[in-house]
């Protein structure tokens, strides 16, 4: 009953706002939702406390079946809830900030005319997440999976009279769909090899298949490895890894809460949930995981290198996240799945805190979002500055080794000792996370010094009426900023502590050996993040406060390497080269020539044709007797020649 | 010497013919007015309806009356139920019309219950002989409808036109027919079937021309191309209710009797009549198809769309089968439906007194009269064959048994004359609902509501439930063909 009212309350609140927003008018439709959300937020924490802390290594996932939905042959999907600890988690990720964004979407949006449909759109997002993360085959995975991918397309396009907005939507759906067509590949791929899409049955029977073959394209491939390979690419569509991540920053043009829900900390991480959920299949795929480490990596270290240059606030943060859904995927690969989620659980309070205040400057600055026409701010709205602090110091992962710091400190140096532990070939993963980590510390404080310290470079008037949010966006900056604080030093024993496998139970089988080696890494190696985070600190300070003029210079020197991250690597421009283009000048060879001149020209020559023979056969059509008369003899004529001729009467 | 019980069998055609000299009687001793001919005429209808449900309710067993040459059976029945309700609901709707045009006389319904007669002679007949007696009952009754407006000089042309040249195809019908006698030495389908059964017989070509000829004679009445060029003159000149009539119940007829004469007396030469049905329904269906989208007048368009049609049914007859009698029977309903229905949608385009049967008046029918719009375009798409209406399964039956027969050549070509005839259907649906809308049309009166809005029904929830009639067809059909 909890479980499911959990799910079912948003899509609930969604059909509300969405059938009759117009008839019970904007209040009540935003009422309604954020009520609802808030209730499924309270349940989702009471489902978590009673699941995540049972102390019972033993327990099982809870099953609540809704209705059945395909029996077709050997392939039976039901509607079912499966609720364990990872799930668990997700509820609370995802109700939590849901909700919270819903109640700060009231004040973001107020000026919007269309609300009941952003909030129709907000929950109908969150039933899709929830529907996801509480999947218990994968069929019911991927409707969750398309159904975000839906939300997301829709509320990146919310603003469909800017034409930048339905390109970013177009886009990433697009992007997507080359991930979501391995998904769907892997899917169907399981099904061959396990002739089940149940997730118990499947795990039941992964160890069986381990070193098999199939036959792939031609090859004999080894079974685990390609479902694996192929799975993941659904993940690396969704969360954006290198290669498929163009379209996340462009899904700023998205309104900010959006970004903070869905691009930062629910819908982007279901890749590294997916993984984590199916991680005894991935456990059987070694070749597998080591790719997710490679992705991770390199996502983690190229976003950062972006995340320097970039002048868009909300761009900033989304390579920020980018990155930062590489060290998760990492902590997945190298078998540390636990500190995958750990990392996910922070990352969603303090990321969805700092797209909140940068949404909530965005509001003060009169929707500007160049951080090269802002600066000074502090004193103008001290409230939502204080906020970014924390949320900085969170993604930094400030804190003192051994003792304890900010959310991000837990979960993202355990990252960074997981992949020391792991040693990977000359240890890549481990120095590229640990330069990521400098650069995220320079390209944060960065954002902070060029936000709200010196001199103000917007124009006179804007900085004037630049004034702090109402409360109803506020409250929920003050809760997700205890979360940031707070998440890392209060459940860290928990999620990657000694109470770890009572915690989890059977929901994630983490490798035992990396749980047990990232404790016992050398000591500089927990020292390395924490140089990194000042080092990156010193740097920015260096760049933004102490010498302003030395960023420019800096440019100037290096222009070269300037151009090249501040055009992303050039991969947009590489994927409108060898994609885009051909495809377009394809659909135009077959819109012109296949179908103008080759298809139109043919039915229009028929049509013409028939309008000919029209004309003919009415002008038959005398009206004299003598005439219709004829036509019959004509006729009988024919007939009986039909028949004389064989019978060679007629010569 | 048989005891008048033994007559038993023929009572409905007994009834109806003696009605009708009631009628006759009832119409000369009353005050010659339109009053009297609406009085009779609901009188026919009531009969009509009577000797329906006496029909319908009566026993399916095969008899044999006046020494064989008439003959009762399930595939009677089902024709003569399906005569007499397309008579009745055309005479229905003629009432309303006649009485505007002043021409309202009690000889109307007479005439059409005669050849209602007629009809039912030759859904009957089991010879040559009965054959063409039913025949030409029922066409001299025709003629004189098709005239009976006799101030119109259109009406009297095509009355002229259609007398003539049906002349001209009973003679080639009685010229077959004693060919035929010469050749075999009876008229008796029964005997026919019997004696070509040898086989070298069938082969005769004097025989075969006869066949030709007879066929001819009946391809005439169905107004299969190149017998057709009556059909498109007749159905414009002749009032709009007589059209409705023409174009329902003698179809019927005609392609009963012709399901009748093959099936069960010459199934023998079924390879011979067969290339002459697939040649008449290629033509037809062409023709048809092509002809229509060149016309402006309304009526035209239904009488090469009833060209087409007929090329259609033609098809489930080449098949020679079962369940290709069956499937021409479902057709012959369905059509029967939506030709009705759409005869009384053109009888409602009608403006004060007026009558306006252009294409072009029906435009933007959708603002100015919307149910009228969309029972008309529910009979449309029924009769592109556009499912899940009802003129799409009597397609699918037609043509379902061709490709069962073998014959998916045939099918094919069906298949894209319908893709032809869809255009023109098809155009009257954009000139109803996307031009821009004329002068509303008067309100029709309440039959002729009552037949296009019961019509549209039929056909848009014919798939709700269709055993009823595919059953109905499906025993006539066994009693025509074991």
């Amino acid at each position: 009953m909890i479980y499911s009212a959990i799910v079912l309350l948003p899509l609930l609140g969604a059909l509300i706002a969405g059938l009759f927003g117009r008839l019970i008018g904007d209040r009540p439709s935003e009422v309604i939702t954020t009520a609802f959300m808030l209730i499924a937020a309270g349940l989702s924490w009471f489902v978590f406390i009673e699941t995540g802390f049972a102390h019972d290594a033993t327990k099982a996932a809870i099953k609540v079946p809704l209705m059945r939905w395909i029996t077709s042959g050997d392939l039976e999907a039901a509607w079912v809830l499966r609720i364990d600890t990872l799930t668990a988690v997700m509820l609370v990720v995802v109700t939590t900030v849901s909700s919270l964004v819903h109640l700060y979407s009231i004040g973001y949006m107020h000026e919007d005319d269309s609300r009941p449909r952003f909030f129709s759109y907000l929950s109908l997002f969150t039933f899709a997440m929830l529907m996801l993360v509480t999947s218990d085959n994968l069929l019911q995975m991927f409707f969750g999976w398309e159904g975000v991918g839906l939300a997301s397309y829709l509320l990146i396009g919310f603003w469909y009279h800017k034409p930048s907005a339905n390109a970013a939507a177009i886009k990433a759906f697009v992007v997507n769909r080359v991930g979501d067509f391995g998904f769907a590949l892997g899917i169907f791929g399981v099904f061959f090899a396990f002739q089940t899409v149940s997730l118990d049955e499947i795990f039941r029977q992964a160890p069986d298949m381990a070193g098999k073959t199939m036959n792939f394209l031609g090859y004999d491939v080894d079974i685990m490895t390609t479902l694996a390979l192929l799975l993941f690419m659904g993940a690396m569509g969704k969360s954006a890894q290198f290669l498929l991540h163009t379209w996340l920053p462009d899904a700023m043009e998205g309104p900010t809460p959006v970004s903070a829900l869905i691009h930062a900390a629910t819908m982007v991480t279901a890749g590294v949930f997916m993984v984590a959920r199916l991680s005894p299949l991935f456990e059987q795929a070694p070749m597998a995981l080591e790719f997710v480490v490679l992705i991770g990596a390199v996502t983690a270290f190229f976003a950062a290198t972006v995340g320097l240059v970039q002048n868009d606030i909300k761009r900033v943060i989304a390579y920020s996240t980018c990155s930062q859904l590489g060290y998760m995927f990492v902590a997945c690969g190298v078998g540390a799945y636990t500190v995958g989620i750990f990392h996910l659980f922070t990352h969603a309070f303090f990321k969805a805190l700092l797209f909140l205040g940068a949404g909530s400057v965005i509001h003060a600055m009169h929707h500007e979002q160049d951080m090269r026409k802002m600066g000074g701010l502090r004193g103008k709205i001290p409230i939502t500055w204080a906020m970014m602090l924390i949320g900085t110091l969170a993604l930094t992962g400030v804190g003192i080794p051994h003792v304890g710091g900010f959310a991000g400190f837990h979960s993202k140096d355990a990252i960074v000792e997981a992949a020391y532990a792991a040693h990977t070939p000359g240890n890549y993963a481990f120095w590229l996370l640990i330069v990521a980590a400098l650069m995220t510390s320079f390209y944060s404080w960065r954002l902070m010094f060029m936000t709200f310290y010196g001199t103000s470079r917007a124009d006179h008037e804007t900085y004037e009426h630049a004034h702090e949010s109402p409360p109803v966006m506020l409250i929920p900056l003050y809760v997700l900023a205890a979360g940031a604080v707070l998440a890392g030093i209060v459940f860290a024993p928990s999620f990657i502590g000694h109470h770890l496998a009572e915690f989890w139970g059977t929901s994630v089988t983490p490798d035992k050996d990396i749980m047990h080696h990232m404790h016992e890494v050398p000591e500089w190696v927990f020292w390395a993040p924490f140089t990194a985070m000042v080092a990156g600190f010193g740097l920015a300070y260096l760049f933004y406060i102490a010498q302003p003029e030395l960023p420019g210079k800096t440019a100037r020197t290096f222009r070269p390497l300037y151009l090249f991250l501040l055009n992303k690597w050039y991969i947009d421009e590489l994927y409108d080269f060898v994609f885009v283009r051909p495809a377009n000048a394809l659909g135009r060879l077959f819109w012109k020539g296949g179908d103008g001149a080759i298809i139109d020209g043919t039915i229009d020559g028929t049509a013409a044709s028939v309008g000919w023979a029209t004309g003919k056969i009415v002008r038959l059509q005398t009206g004299y007797v003598y005439h219709y008369a004829f036509a019959m003899l004509i006729g009988v004529a024919l007939i009986v020649t039909w028949f004389a001729w064989p019978a060679g009467i007629v010569k | 010497m048989e005891t008048l019980a033994a007559f038993a069998p023929a009572l409905p055609e007994i009834i109806l013919a003696a009605g009708a000299m009631v009628f006759l009687m009832l119409g000369v001793f009353s005050a010659d007015n339109a009053r009297t001919g609406v009085f009779i005429g609901w009188l026919t209808v009531l009969l009509m309806a009577g000797v329906a449900i006496m029909i319908g309710t009566g026993g399916a067993e095969r008899v044999e009356l006046f020494d064989g040459a008439f003959v009762v059976d399930a595939f009677s029945r089902f024709c003569k139920v399906l005569i007499l309700g397309a008579a009745a609901v055309s005479l229905m709707l003629s009432f309303g019309y006649f009485e505007r045009e002043r021409i309202m006389k009690f000889e109307i319904p007479v005439l059409a219950l005669l050849s209602t007669v007629g009809m039912f002679m030759m859904v009957s007949a089991n010879d040559l002989i009965s054959l063409y007696l039913g025949l030409e009952l029922m066409s001299l009754a025709l003629y004189v409808l098709a005239a009976v407006h006799r101030d119109s000089l259109r009406s009297s042309e095509s009355g002229l036109k259609y007398f003539v040249l049906g002349a001209l195809s009973s003679g080639m019908l009685l010229y077959g027919a004693s060919l035929i006698y010469g050749f075999t030495g009876t008229t008796s389908f029964t005997a026919l079937a019997s004696t070509l059964q040898a086989g070298e017989a069938a082969q005769n070509l004097g025989l075969i021309v006869g066949l030709v000829f007879l066929l001819v004679g009946l391809a005439f009445k169905i107004s299969a191309v190149p017998f057709h060029m009556w059909t498109p003159d007749v159905y414009e000149g002749a009032p709009t209710p007589v059209t409705a009539f023409f174009a329902g119940a003698p179809k019927v007829a005609a392609m009963a009797l012709l399901l009748r004469v093959l099936h069960d007396a010459f199934p023998g030469m079924l390879f011979q009549w067969q290339q002459i049905i697939v040649f008449l329904s290629v033509a037809s269906m062409l023709l048809g198809s092509f002809a229509a989208i060149g016309q402006t007048s309304i009526k035209r368009l239904m009488a090469f769309s009833s060209i087409a049609n007929v090329g259609f049914i033609l098809i489930g007859l080449a098949a020679g089968t079962q369940y290709g009698v069956s499937s021409v029977l479902i057709y012959l309903a369905i059509y029967v439906v939506m030709t009705l229905g759409s005869f009384a949608v053109v009888l409602a385009m009608r403006r004060a007194n007026e009558m306006d049967e252009t294409i072009g008046s029906l435009a933007g029918l959708s603002q100015t009269n919307l149910p009228l719009a969309v029972a008309f375009a529910a009979l449309l798409f029924s009769l592109a064959g556009i499912p899940p209406l009802a003129g799409f399964f009597a397609k699918f039956y037609v043509l379902d048994a061709a490709i069962k027969a073998g014959l998916t050549p045939l099918a094919i070509i069906g298949v894209l004359a319908s893709v032809v005839g869809a255009f023109y259907y098809l155009r009257l649906v954009k000139i109803m609902f996307f031009d821009a809308p004329g002068e509303a049309f008067t309100q029709a009166e309440p039959a002729v509501r009552w037949v296009f809005t019961l019509s549209a029904l039929l056909v848009t929830f014919y798939v709700v439930y269709p055993a009823f009639l595919l059953d109905a067809a499906g025993t006539a059909a066994r009693a025509l063909v074991p």
